[in-house]
């Protein structure tokens, strides 16, 4: 049993506190602090994700507590590519963050992103649904501080909604959890497992309840219509590298959808069965249409990027909703692509408003840079539009074509392409808006000289740097592109482990407690409470990888 | 005794959501605390009701399911943690903005500097 998976989340959990009491005067040690646990995270996440690229599912039990009394991580082919793609996400986005100096404008910047970070790993490790709860409300305490870092009066306001539409959605995941608890008795997703598919007849409606909640609560982190009220202001009102780093917290709810519904109330339940994927893709097919809409309206960039988000999410949810391999493994891919492309359009987003003083969609003088920035916000653009040849391209092609035999097929193409060609003329809009009627002659009036305006605000900014991390953030994007073949090949092993679902819960809970396809069920593990602790009943045989091997990688 | 506790996180829950949608910082924070005090009794009767028994795994029962005791714990400490700080949020915004309105009519200032 390697200890590397909870090393992922006791890094930031130490770190941030001691940046937050230590260093708080600080800034400098802070920023090296800071990056140099980021660095580390994304070295032991690269590590991680090449161990579970083995196909092996690795479970980490807490205390060395037995599988369904404890608490267990677990890594497997998802979780690798999720905790990966999170801490280079992070890498680039702190960067920025400390190249534009956005860690100045308020304090504990380097903190609250240490904890944010912690609670993003936990989420994408744990596999017991309150522990899941635990980390959310972890990410999101350290997310409302994110949110209105810098402060000002409509970040403010804007982070008074969040906070109190999280705080109903937590409510509404503690309720879920009752249910969840009350039916089937506990809450290790492996034992859910278990225990799902041996339920008695007469307890087939409470076990909907419970599904039909939790998928409410993880829609509504993913901003699925109707609970995506939240994300356009959230997102349009947050400080840059906030909103970059938010990018992958709608993916956190798209990945509890992922593991939660092929684990436990996959379609073959009888109790459940095509449930959730009846609701999730006409929610996902209004939330396409509407996401792109918004792009086409928002009367700002910082808000056609937050509705252009929203859009992504719905594609992705109709990759989920159709709950086969296939499915799967293009929402996988295209979730990956789709947190670049939201987070480097963040970014962009806000070199945008550092050199014109504000993100509204009026021709002004051209800016400090106008060509630089106008091709960077076109590379985004047609990433997150979904236009060859960056890989929104590739993943939206990948999701149609999963989604071929699905009896609404012709509403998803239809969707999916009307609303890329109404991305297309959003972002259209809005470039030759800001990056060529600069030059009208109309709106050369007396601004002062483009140089004079660059970032005119700070003194510790290194714009070189910050349009590095962006280049480094399109790169990955050109990379998921030139590399789709070993990616995809990636995200549809990573299905194929999800939609078997035997190797997850072997790991969890030992060999005895998957149940015989023939004689139905035969489970030991779990009827002794007073099993010693000290000897872990499960996962001890999966470990077959050397510890030599793994600390080199590390 | 299983109608009561029904009717009184019915009840509560309910009320919390009536003055959720009042819109206003104040009855919004009443609120979340009574949905809380809800989702908390719901919690603890998910392992069903029991009188008179230790919440410890003895051989001859009746016993309480121990573990809903703590996860409610666990839910009680959260929630204390987000109201207060969704207190001072609100604080925040009412001595920014002198208004305690949630919704937003006006989502960002089109020209002025929104930085």
């Amino acid at each position: 049993m390697s200890h590397w998976i909870v090393a992922l989340v006791i890094l930031p959990g130490l770190v941030a506190p001691v940046i937050a009491l230590v260093m708080r005067y600080d800034l400098v040690l802070q920023r090296v602090f800071s990056l140099a646990a980021t660095v580390a995270l994304v070295v032991m996440a690269g590590a991680l994700y090449q161990s579970a690229a083995t196909g092996v599912v690795e479970a980490y039990e807490l205390g060395s507590w037995p599988a369904p009394f404890g608490i267990v991580l677990v890594l497997d082919r998802l979780s690798g590519i999720m905790v990966a793609l999170t801490a280079i996400l992070a890498l680039v986005v702190l960067a920025y963050a400390v190249a534009t100096g956005w860690d100045t404008r308020g304090r504990h910047f380097h903190a609250l992103y240490q904890f944010q970070l912690m609670g993003l790993f936990g989420a994408m490790l744990t596999s017991d649904v309150f522990n899941l709860f635990v980390f959310f409300e972890i990410l999101l305490i350290a997310s409302y501080g994110l949110m209105i870092h810098g402060g000002g009066r409509m970040r403010l306001r804007g982070g008074v909604q969040y906070v109190i539409y999280n705080l109903a959605g937590s409510t509404l995941f503690l309720f879920a959890l009752g249910t969840v608890y009350g039916v089937l008795g506990t809450l290790n997703m492996a034992d859910m497992a278990v225990r799902a598919a041996e339920l008695p007849e007469g307890d087939g409606a409470l076990l909907r309840v419970a599904a039909a909640l939790l998928l409410l609560v993880f829609v509504l982190k993913g901003a699925l219509l109707p609970l995506h009220f939240w994300l356009p202001n959230t997102y349009a009102l947050a400080p840059a590298p906030v909103a970059a780093l938010f990018a992958i917290m709608t993916k956190v709810g798209a990945y509890a959808v992922i593991r939660v519904y092929t684990l436990v109330f996959h379609p073959d339940l009888e109790a459940t069965g095509s449930m959730a994927g009846d609701a999730i893709i006409p929610a996902a097919l209004v939330t396409l249409v509407v996401g792109m809409i918004g792009v086409l309206a928002g009367g700002t960039v910082a808000r056609i990027v937050a509705f252009a988000a929203i859009g992504s999410m719905g594609t992705l949810f109709l990759a989920i909703g159709a709950f086969t391999p296939q499915g799967t493994a293009a929402a996988i891919y295209y979730l990956v692509h789709s947190t670049l492309a939201a987070a480097v359009l963040f970014l962009i987003v806000d070199q945008i408003r550092a050199r014109r003083g504000n993100t509204a969609l009026v021709p002004l003088p051209p800016m400090a840079q106008n060509g630089l920035i106008a091709a960077l916000f076109f590379g985004g653009a047609i990433a997150m539009a979904g236009m060859p040849p960056l890989s929104g391209f590739v993943g939206k092609l990948l999701v149609m074509d999963a989604l071929r035999d699905h009896a609404l097929w012709g509403w998803i193409w239809g969707a999916i392409l009307v609303t890329s060609l109404i991305a297309i003329v959003g972002f259209a809009r809005a470039g030759s808006t800001m990056f060529w009627k600069a030059h009208d002659a109309t709106t050369q009036a007396d601004a002062p000289p483009p140089e004079a305006r660059i970032n005119e605000l700070d003194a510790h900014v290194h714009p070189g740097a910050a349009l590095a991390s962006i280049g480094a953030m399109l790169g990955l994007i050109i990379a998921l592109t030139v590399l789709a073949g070993p990616a995809m090949r990636a995200a549809e092993a990573a299905a194929d482990q999800l939609h078997e679902r035997e190797a997850y819960i072997v790991a969890v809970l030992g060999a005895n407690a998957v149940p015989d396809p023939v004689t139905g069920l035969q489970r030991d593990t779990g009827d002794d409470p007073v099993s010693e602790p000290s000897e872990p009943a499960a996962a001890t045989d999966e470990t077959t990888e050397d510890p030599a091997d793994e600390e080199e990688e590390g | 005794m299983e109608l009561l506790v029904a009717c009184a996180i019915g009840t509560m829950t309910a009320g919390g959501v009536y003055l959720m949608l009042r819109l206003r910082t104040f009855p919004v924070v009443l609120g979340i605390s009574l949905l809380t005090y809800a989702v908390n009794t719901f919690l603890f009767a998910s392992g069903r009701l029991t009188l008179n028994a230790p919440p410890v795994l003895i051989e001859p029962a009746p016993y309480a399911d121990p573990l809903p005791q703590a996860l409610v714990l666990t839910a009680i400490v959260i929630a204390f943690g987000m109201t207060a700080l969704a207190v001072i949020l609100a604080l925040g915004a009412y001595l920014n903005s002198g208004t305690d309105a949630l919704n937003i009519e006006k989502p960002e200032p089109r020209i002025k500097t929104d930085r």
